[in-house]
């Protein structure tokens, strides 16, 4: 097993500059998840790694090995570097069976026969598709086909997998299922995973450390799941993990207000905080399910009810504060035994449980995943 | 620096040096060996014999004949080839299915073997049809001259509108069907709906069928050669063909003939110009990629009637000139009547096993055709592996080179390989069957690379790289993975080129030599000479062939690996 390091990365194609000055160092043994939206160049930088395209500036290493550099002029072919590569595609060869497809990687190998054979059979209990070894690609669904990926990915033992979305053409159960086999594998042979995707919730799961891409290829946060979305470090990942809320807040009168509102914020904000939001330096984020609702008038913050969707384990609202819309998000067994509490056009109490702090600039930016 | 350009060179790099290297000695310096050929003399501008040329009432009348028989046949085939479409594919004839196969036969029959064929049956004394209506009429002279304009233009029609047929049933098929239907909520009729949304839809599909039809009737060398010569009607190719046989193949004699295939590459040029514009003016995003059911127009009382029309017009096209030349291959003399006692296989025999020339030609041929095949198969997938896999910046130049003889008429491919291959570079293959060989390796590869092509873009890049990171090396890869996937595009480009190949008449009609005839040049000498029955015998031996190849085409691409 190894560790990968990414030393001042670039990669450009015709003038197109995809990245640029990345450094990061995957350790051995991890989960690492690239998460960015579609078009950010996290594809590529599994490419590059694999070896299948050419660095323009900086250095690979996997383990202490130099697979990729620019200066030195190397470039070890990707069949020269160990890795197992799981396609969004499958890539499933589909002219041969699947023993045929998982036996590949040994005889390039030249294991002898009886080996391969008891290792290929392995390969394929472990991704259970023991009794399909005969099989034609085209007699599997999208499923056994992205086992069969994984079991020869797997098979010659690599000391990094690199898997390019192999989940994104699954359907959502199918998807979960493989999801905790991938972690499961992992758990067993203890390889080192590089994996890429636009889907948050895959990489939640999975992952050890995910690194947050923005669409100009720059990485943006680098942490275990739990930091990145509890702190995230700018609007931009507070934007891409999840549906988000941004509130400018006015100072009048030694109070805080809603921006362009009547309505007053009752939230203890700390003093430094507090400094720069009267200098229109900070704004309040927040997650949908971090607001509360009330009929009452507990809160000073005024509200009214835009659009309620009812989608069974909760309730989503349209909440218009000030100049701005915000979604709100009610567990259903949290807001009573009558149904939905609210109503278009209702009169509505806003309680704020958990706001985050973000500077002001780089919020316009566009998210897409 | 040397490092940097030769220690990277891995399998892309050599990939692609060599498929340059071929395209451009056999393609790329032909042609403008003919440009250059014809517009300078010693290094400076020939305007002189370029007006020489151009000014003989010969050349004005050639091309005039080029351009009306291109019109006519442009013309005709359209209107054939959109009227068929439409009936197979949006009314409710019945056994539309097996007409559609039907109405691509006269594709497989050699235009020229079909100008055989209709000289046998409609010429002024002779043609077995005219004989007949005359003693039926009891008329003096003959109804139908086949050595005319109209005569050529007849006989490419029946033989070139599958071009057209296949492109508008093609895209009537795959038309979406709501955008009719539309329509017709809207309140419009069939009528207004055919006139307003169809046919404008239509309209790109009609316009590539139409424009091939002219790129290939204009250069069209086998009928009008056929039906033409003998009443001194010459078009641009039997022109050339006529000067350079005429004065035994004279330097002059070719230098003419560069100029007037300089004329016929600025057309085919135009066409394809055109073809651009329309297909580029078309790109209307309606045509979905998928079947579905479009809107039937009931024939009701003229079901029948049509569906009989349909079946004639493949009788006389198809059955009819096969027929001939099967039955008049196997008379012992021409113009006796087709008797039983009048027949025999001693034909068959005699040209097969005893006669020295057709028993060369069917040899040459035969090896030419399963050479030029292998060559082109092998050759093509490298070059198209170069176009559709490996993505390097000048790829664009490869297809254009590649994909450029598929609209260079044969005429021109044959003058330009004299050119390069009768000694001006140091290697002489004239007369030798090389020169034919690699005449036929220019003009086949553009059906080899798109077959090759079509099967490599259906190989995603991923399967390729999946075998890399399994340790497969790159040759490793193409040898496990790629060839195997795509074998099946490989095999038919085989046969696409040896089936054309085998009766070429165009280019072998210019290059052959005294032991080099091939079946196509041999079976022109023989109708020439006058030979007219063991002319349709060799025909009917092409014929046979043709259908195997056909039959086995059909087997190959039916029998594709699933899933890819």
């Amino acid at each position: 097993m190894a560790n990968v390091s990414l030393e001042k990365v670039g990669k450009t194609y015709d003038r197109h500059q995809v990245i640029s000055d990345l450094s990061i160092t995957i350790r051995d043994g991890e989960c690492f998840t690239f998460l960015g939206p579609s078009g950010c160049g996290k594809t590529v930088i599994l490419r590059l790694i694999a070896g299948f395209e050419h660095l323009t500036a900086g250095e690979i290493f996997i383990g202490d090995r130099l697979v990729s550099s620019v200066e030195k002029d190397v470039h070890i072919p990707p069949e020269a570097r160990k890795i197992g590569v799981v396609f969004q595609d499958y890539a499933v060869w589909p002219h041969k069976t699947v023993y045929e497809n998982v036996v590949y990687p040994l005889q390039m190998q030249k294991i002898p026969a009886a080996e391969a054979k008891k290792r290929t059979m392995a390969a394929v209990e472990q991704v259970n598709l023991g009794s399909l070894e005969n099989r034609l690609p085209f007699q599997l669904s999208g499923g056994q086909q992205q086992r069969v990926a994984l079991a020869r990915a797997l098979v010659s033992r690599p000391e990094i997998m690199l898997l390019d979305e192999p989940l994104s053409n699954l359907d959502a159960n199918l998807r979960e299922e493989m999801r905790f086999e991938i972690t499961a594998l992992q758990k067993q042979t203890g390889v080192t995973i590089l994996y890429v995707t636009h889907d948050q919730e895959v990489a939640l799961a999975i992952s050890d450390r995910i690194a947050i891409m923005d669409k100009m290829g720059r990485v943006r946060q680098v942490g275990p799941p739990d930091e990145i979305y509890e702190n995230p470090a700018d609007p931009f990942v507070f934007k891409f993990m999840g549906i988000s809320n941004f509130i400018p807040l006015d100072w009048r009168d030694g109070r805080l207000f809603v921006g362009g509102s009547d309505s007053p914020l009752a939230y203890p904000v700390p003093a430094d905080v507090l400094d720069r939001i009267r200098r229109h330096e900070l704004i309040a984020g927040c997650r949908p399910y971090d607001i509360e609702l009330t009929h009452d008038d507990s809160s000073p913050t005024r509200g009214t009810i835009r659009r309620v969707i009812y989608l069974g384990s909760i309730i989503d609202y349209r909440v218009v504060l000030g100049m701005q819309e915000i979604r709100v998000q009610q567990d259903v067994r949290d807001a009573g035994q009558g149904g939905i509490p609210f109503r278009d056009g209702d009169p509505v109490g806003l309680n704020f449980l958990n706001l985050k702090w973000f500077e002001n600039r780089g919020l316009n930016e566009e998210v897409e995943s | 620096m040397i490092r940097k350009l030769f220690g990277n060179f891995g399998i892309a790099e050599i990939l692609l040096a060599v498929s340059v290297l071929i395209l451009v000695i056999v393609v790329a310096v032909p042609i403008l060996l003919i440009l250059w050929t014809a517009l300078f003399v010693d290094g400076s501008l020939n305007t002189r014999d370029i007006l020489k040329v151009l000014s003989q009432p010969d050349t004005y009348e050639a091309l005039k004949n080029s351009l009306i028989i291109a019109a006519g046949v442009t013309f005709f085939s359209t209107i054939t080839g959109v009227f068929f479409a439409w009936l197979v594919s949006r009314t409710d004839l019945p056994l539309k299915e097996t007409m559609k196969v039907l109405f691509l036969i006269p594709f497989m029959l050699p235009p020229f073997i079909g100008a055989l064929a209709w000289k046998m049956l409609l010429s002024p004394r002779a043609g077995y049809i005219n004989k007949f209506l005359s003693a039926l009429f009891g008329l003096d002279g003959s109804l139908f001259n086949i050595y005319s304009l109209s005569g050529i233009i007849a006989v490419e029609t029946m033989y070139l509108f599958p071009f057209v047929f296949i492109q508008v049933a093609g895209a009537l098929e795959r038309m979406d069907p709501t955008l009719e239907e539309s329509a017709r909520i809207s309140g419009a009729g069939l009528l207004t709906i055919t006139r307003k949304i169809t046919i404008p839809l239509m309209t790109p599909s009609i316009a590539a069928g139409a424009l091939l039809v002219a790129l290939y009737s204009l250069a069209h060398f086998g009928v009008p050669a056929i039906l033409g010569t003998e009443r001194g009607i010459y078009n641009i190719p039997t022109k050339i063909y006529e000067q350079i046989y005429q004065s035994g193949g004279s330097f002059v004699a070719i230098r003419t003939g560069t100029i007037l295939s300089s004329i016929l590459l600025i057309a085919a040029g135009l066409i394809l110009y055109i073809q651009n514009l329309v297909l580029k003016a078309g790109r209307f995003q309606v045509i979905a990629g998928k079947s579905m059911r479009p809107m039937l127009l009931k024939l009701r009382g003229l079901k029948i009637p049509l569906l009989l029309f349909s079946i004639l017009y493949i009788f006389i096209t198809v059955i009819l000139p096969t027929a001939t030349i099967f039955l008049v291959g196997s008379l012992k003399t021409y113009g006796i009547s087709f008797t039983l006692e009048n027949m025999s296989l001693a034909n068959l025999k005699y040209i097969l096993f005893q006669w020295k020339m057709t028993k060369d030609a069917i040899w040459n041929s035969l090896y030419l055709a399963l050479g030029a095949a292998s060559v082109t198969m092998i050759v093509g997938t490298l070059i198209s592996y170069s176009i559709v896999k490996i993505k390097v910046r000048g790829r664009f130049i490869l297809e254009f080179l590649g994909l450029l003889p598929f609209s260079v008429p044969g005429t021109v491919i044959a003058i330009g390989v004299i050119l390069m291959w009768s000694g001006k570079f140091g290697i002489n293959l004239y007369n030798t069957a090389w020169i034919i060989f690699i005449a036929y390796i220019a003009r086949y590869m553009a059906f080899s690379l798109k077959s090759n092509s079509a099967a490599l873009e259906q190989v995603s890049d991923s399967l390729e790289e999946a075998a890399r990171a399994c340790g497969a090396t790159h040759w490793q890869s193409l040898k496990d993975i790629v060839i195997p996937l795509i074998k099946p595009g490989m095999v038919a480009a085989f046969f696409l080129v040896f089936l054309p190949a085998l009766r070429e008449l165009t280019t072998s009609i210019l290059l052959y030599g005294p032991t080099t005839r091939t079946i196509g040049v041999a079976i022109y000498a023989l109708n020439e000479d006058g030979e007219t029955v063991y002319a349709a015998t060799l025909a009917s031996v092409a014929l046979v062939i043709i259908i195997i190849g056909q039959l086995v085409i059909k087997r190959i691409t039916r029998s594709r690996i699933k899933g890819i």
